[in-house]
This record gives C-alpha cells, structure tokens and sequence, in this order.
C-alpha cells in the first residue's frame, strides 16, 4: 500500500515534470505562432464587423462591410476578384503547361540539364520588386526595352529614288493602332492591356518554381516503369501521358494549389508594376486592402478583405485537393 | 524461350531532339536576357540606354553609378538591416521549429499528431491576415520601425514550413540513438543537444535558405512596419528609390544589382542545394 502509493507519487511527479519540459520545447513555436498567425485571425474578423478609422471609437455594423464590399461600386473590390481570379486561370493555363513541358522535357535526361535548370529556377531567387522594376523599365514607353525592339522591326517599308529603304510603318505602329494608344504603346498605362503586361513578369519569376517541383516529380519516376511501357512500344509522348502525368499528380496538384492561392494572394509584382492602376484595371485584392488600410485608414473594410482572403485561400485549397481525388 | 520475339522501342522522331533543344535554348535566352539587360544598363548613362545602344555591353563603364546607388540611394543601409532582419529571423526560426518538433517527434504524448496539423496551418493561412492586426500591436508597443517589428512577422510566418522540414527529417533518425543517449544518462534536453540537434544540420541549412529567401524579398509587412530609412530593408528601400531617382536609369540599375548580387552569387555555389529547399517543403508536403 505504501510503496504503491509512492509510485503513483513518483509516476504524477514525472508526468507533472514531462508536461512540463513539452511545454517548455513548443513554447517559443507556440507563442510565434499563436501571437502571429492565430490570435490576428480573430482580430481581423472582429475589426471586418467595425466602422473604424484606426484612430477614434469603432461603430459596430456587422456584415454591412461585406455586403457593402461586393455591392457598392466604390471599392472595387468585385473587379479587384475578378482580375486575381483571371491571374490563377492565367497561371494554372499558361504557367503550370509550360512549368510541366519544361520539366518533361529536363526530366527525361538530356544533355545540359543541370544547366538549364539552374538557369530557369534563377528568377525564384530574385526579389520581387526587382524584378518588378526591371519590367517597369523594359515596358516604359520612350525608353524601353521591348517598344525600342517593336521600333526596330519594320511591317512596311519602301524604297526611295536612290534606292535607300525607308520604313513606312514599325511593329510599334501596329501596336499602337491597336492599342489605341497615341504615340507609343502604355503596356502598363494602357487599360485594355496592363493586365495582361503585368502577368508577364509573374509568369517569367515563377515558372521556373513550378518546373522545379515538376521536375523533382518527373525525377521520381522509377527507371524501370519507364522502360517497361517503351518496351511495349510506347512512345516518348505516351511514357509521358501514361506513366509519368500519373505518377507526378500529387506534385501538380500542389502546383496548382499555390498558383490559384498565389494569385489570389498577388500583390508584390502588382504593386510594383500598377499599384492597381490605371482606374483599378489591374487592382487584385491586396492592392486595395493595402490601400484602405492605410491610405484611405478604413481599417473596417480592409481587414473585410482580409478575412475574404483568408476564406478564399483555404476554400481554395480545399477544393482542389477535393476535385484531384474525385479524379482517381 | 522465343528467340523470335523482338521487343521494339519505338525510335523517336529524329527532328523532335533539336527542337525540344531550339525551345530550350529560347526560353534560356528569355530567362537571361533581363538579368543581362540589367547588368548592363547599371553601367550606362542614360545616353547610352536611351539612345541606340540599348542592348549592348556599355562602351564607358560607369562604375560610379554603384556609387551613387550605395550613398545616394542608401543602398549601404538598407543592405545592412535586410542582413540583420534575415540573420535574426533564421535564428529565431531554426531555434522555435527544432525545439518545437523535438516535442512533436520524440516525446510521446497524446496530441502531438493534432499539435503539428496546428501548426500546418500556417502553411495556407496568408500574411494579409495578420498585417492589421500586427501593426496595431506594434504601434501600440511603440516598437513599429526597429529590428524587431519584421524578425518576429518574418519568424512565425517561416515557422509551419521550417516544422515541416524538421519533422520530415527528424522522423527518419533511429529512435535508437535516442535510448541509446538514455542509457548513457542524458536527459530529454541532453539527448535534445548532443544527439538530434547535430544530426539536424542539414535540415537546418534547408530552412536557414528557404527562410532567409523569404524575409531578404518580403515587401508587404517590411513597406507598412518600417517606413524610417533606418530600418528600411532592400525591398521597400529600392521600391522607394525610384521616386527620388526616376531620371537617372543607371544608378537605378546599380541598385538592382547591388540587391540581386548576393542571391545569385551563392545560387552559383550552392545551386543544387537551394533548388532542393525550395523541393523539400513542397514535395513532402
């Protein structure tokens, strides 16, 4: 009775003392985490449910920045989900096929393929706002790199009496009619196409991500396997369509996954390149939360967005994880 | 048994090799070409980029423009804080993600597996979130502009990928070493330094890159924390030196490459390395 009693002591001691020392290895992690990730959650939904400039009291109004965010034309906000959901078709269309053909092509062996890998996982390690700036200075209108090489083709050109070429018209003439623009072609201050200019150089940084995951899949795929079906004739593109697409799914669908998200998510680039502009034909999301929070201090319907991207990321997620499995 | 039975490979296309190696090659071109632009036009003065030597190596190499960038711009400074911002913030990260895992690795309790989903979240949940209610609390502790005020952010928002590299590594070393350090007398924290803690180098090194590549590009949290030069890192500091640069391209040009530089240097060494960071979350996840 005694003895046992003293080792029910001991045990509730060293479970007393284990808690403990579990306790003290999560703590740093668990206060990060919970102090930066989890409690500013909650905060956001409360501030969403707020009239609140940050300085004064705060009005409750409950859902009426929401309801306000998608039905009044002020905030742009349904354009700004409209263009970051063009960005992930953009992304999943163009960017992940190419990511995935150039890992098809890398994976399979070829000559220089240390070579070339490292070179198209380069612009990943880039700042962003690099990056950013080096496109807005190949896009300016006067002095940029790609209207100089427009200039610089000719469409129609003619000779005159001595027989010296003069250009009628340039690639850039051809562009700026159809841009409608004056002189030179605005990509980036040119409404109907800043868009489209601006995904450009997402696409250019973060092909190279995507091919990398891709590749490291394609890698993956036992020797063996491969050579089975092309010594039951398949060919290169079959080996691909049949055994290596199957086998790389998991790694597609996290692509797509972070390509949908990272769009919905965009603001690096875009602030950069537009801000949003102009007249909000590239805002995304972030652009205009950033700005209402502190530009224009509604810290209410800021963190509104907030809160609709945080939804929308995890929804996302959920949702392609859900329609890849629905596929096997 | 049959000696009859050939087995065919089909041969491929002999024209498919050289243009798979001509679409190689062009998508190179694409790749490098900016980079080059940049490097070359950072030399340059505006002469020279706007005139008819766009593309071309510069014929007067003005290395001034670096320079300028580093007084004028401040470049010196904002090179330093991005150092010491990425510097404190791997610490920091290696240090809560090892600990943390330790906890949800080797000690057997009951919800550790849910503990590590907990912290997955983070892997999804967006720095937008937390960008409001962060400033709030720092403006509100006075700390907004200091060191501080990103090497926290930057820490807890590296921390769900650092868990799970540690976690995909540190289930693969032997439970044995562990009782074997048991039987030799080490506690939990003295197995937890001599024996899982070297073990975890190369771990760490993964983190240390795929973190300090986050935190040396973060633009959002370092443009809203720290608006004081003094505190400014690369990111807000070169987007902020357009405004007062705009006219002069090549020190612009400079500055770009001054940021660019240190990234790519040792992305020459250690390519294979960084590529495999930049794999390990993704893949084991």
């Amino acid at each position: 009775m005694r003895t046992s009693d003293i080792t029910s002591d001991k045990n509730r001691k060293k479970e007393i003392m284990k808690g403990l020392t579990i306790a003290a290895f999560l703590a740093p992690a668990l206060l990060l985490f919970v102090g930066v990730l989890i409690a500013p959650i909650f905060m956001s939904t409360y501030y969403s449910f707020f009239d609140w400039n940050g300085m004064g009291s705060r009005t409750f109004v409950g859902f009426k920045n929401y309801a306000e965010l998608f039905t009044s034309e002020d905030f742009k906000f349904g354009l700004a989900l409209r263009n970051s959901l063009l960005l992930a078709v953009l992304s999943v269309f163009i960017q992940l096929p190419l990511s995935l053909a150039l890992a098809l092509a890398l994976g399979k062996g070829i000559k220089g393929e240390r070579g070339f890998l490292s070179v198209f996982f380069a612009p990943v390690l880039i700042s962003t706002v690099v990056i950013g700036q080096l496109w807005l200075k190949i896009y300016n209108p006067d002095y940029g790199l790609l209207n100089a090489a427009l200039r610089a083709i000719a469409v129609e050109k003619t000779n005159d009496p001595e027989g010296n070429v003069i250009v009628l018209k340039t690639l850039e003439d051809v562009l700026v009619k159809w841009s409608g623009d004056v002189k030179d072609v605005l990509w980036l201050g040119n409404q109907k196409i800043a868009l489209g200019a601006a995904f450009v150089p997402i696409l250019w940084q973060y092909v190279g991500y995507h091919m990398l995951l891709m590749y490291a899949g394609v890698k993956g795929v036992p020797v063996d396997l491969r050579e089975a079906a092309m010594l039951d004739g398949a060919s290169a593109g079959q080996v691909n369509r049949y055994i290596v697409l199957p086998y790389i799914k998991p790694i597609i669908k996290i692509s797509v996954i972070f390509a949908v998200t990272g769009s919905l998510k965009s603001f690096d680039l875009i602030y950069v390149l537009t801000n949003g502009g102009p007249f909000h034909s590239t805002e995304v999301p972030s652009t205009l939360m950033i700005s209402l929070m502190f530009l224009r201090n509604r810290y209410g319907m800021g963190s509104t967005i907030a809160v609709i991207l945080i939804i929308l990321c995890f929804a996302f997620a959920l949702l392609i994880g859900a329609a890849f499995r629905k596929e096997d | 048994m049959n000696e009859n039975e050939i087995y065919k490979v089909k041969k491929t296309n002999p024209i498919i090799k050289p243009i798979i190696y001509t679409l190689l090659t062009i998508w190179t071109l694409i790749n490098i070409f900016p980079i080059y632009w940049m490097f070359t036009f950072s030399l340059k003065d505006n002469a020279e980029i706007f005139g008819d030597n766009i593309a071309g190596l510069p014929k007067n190499w003005l290395w001034e423009n670096y320079a300028r960038a580093m007084t004028g711009g401040k470049m010196g400074i904002y090179f330093l804080n991005s150092i010491i911002i990425s510097a404190a913030t791997i610490v920091l990260t290696l240090i809560a993600a090892v600990m943390a895992t330790y906890a949800m690795s080797r000690i057997v309790w009951k919800g550790r597996k849910i503990m590590n989903k907990f912290f997955m979240l983070g892997l999804t949940i967006p720095i937008h979130s937390a960008i409001l209610p962060v400033y709030m609390t720092l403006k509100n502790l006075h700390q907004l502009n200091s060191y501080q005020a990103l090497i926290i952010p930057y820490s807890a928002f590296s921390l769900a990928m650092a868990i799970l590299i540690c976690m995909g590594f540190m289930d693969d070393i032997p439970k044995e070493l562990d009782e074997a350090a048991k039987i030799d007398g080490c506690g939990i924290w003295g197995t937890f330094f001599k024996v899982i803690v070297p073990l975890m180098t190369p771990a760490l090194s993964t983190i240390g890159i795929y973190t300090f590549l986050q935190c040396w590009n973060e633009l959002m949290f370092a443009n809203v924390f720290n608006s004081r030069t003094q505190y400014k890192t690369l990111p807000a500091g070169i987007n902020e030196l357009f405004g007062t640069h705009t006219t002069d391209w090549g020190p612009v040009g400079a500055a770009l490459v001054l940021a660019t530089f240190p990234t790519l240097l040792v992305y020459v060494f250690l390519s294979k390395k960084i590529q495999s960071s930049f794999m390990a979350g993704a893949i084991k996840g």
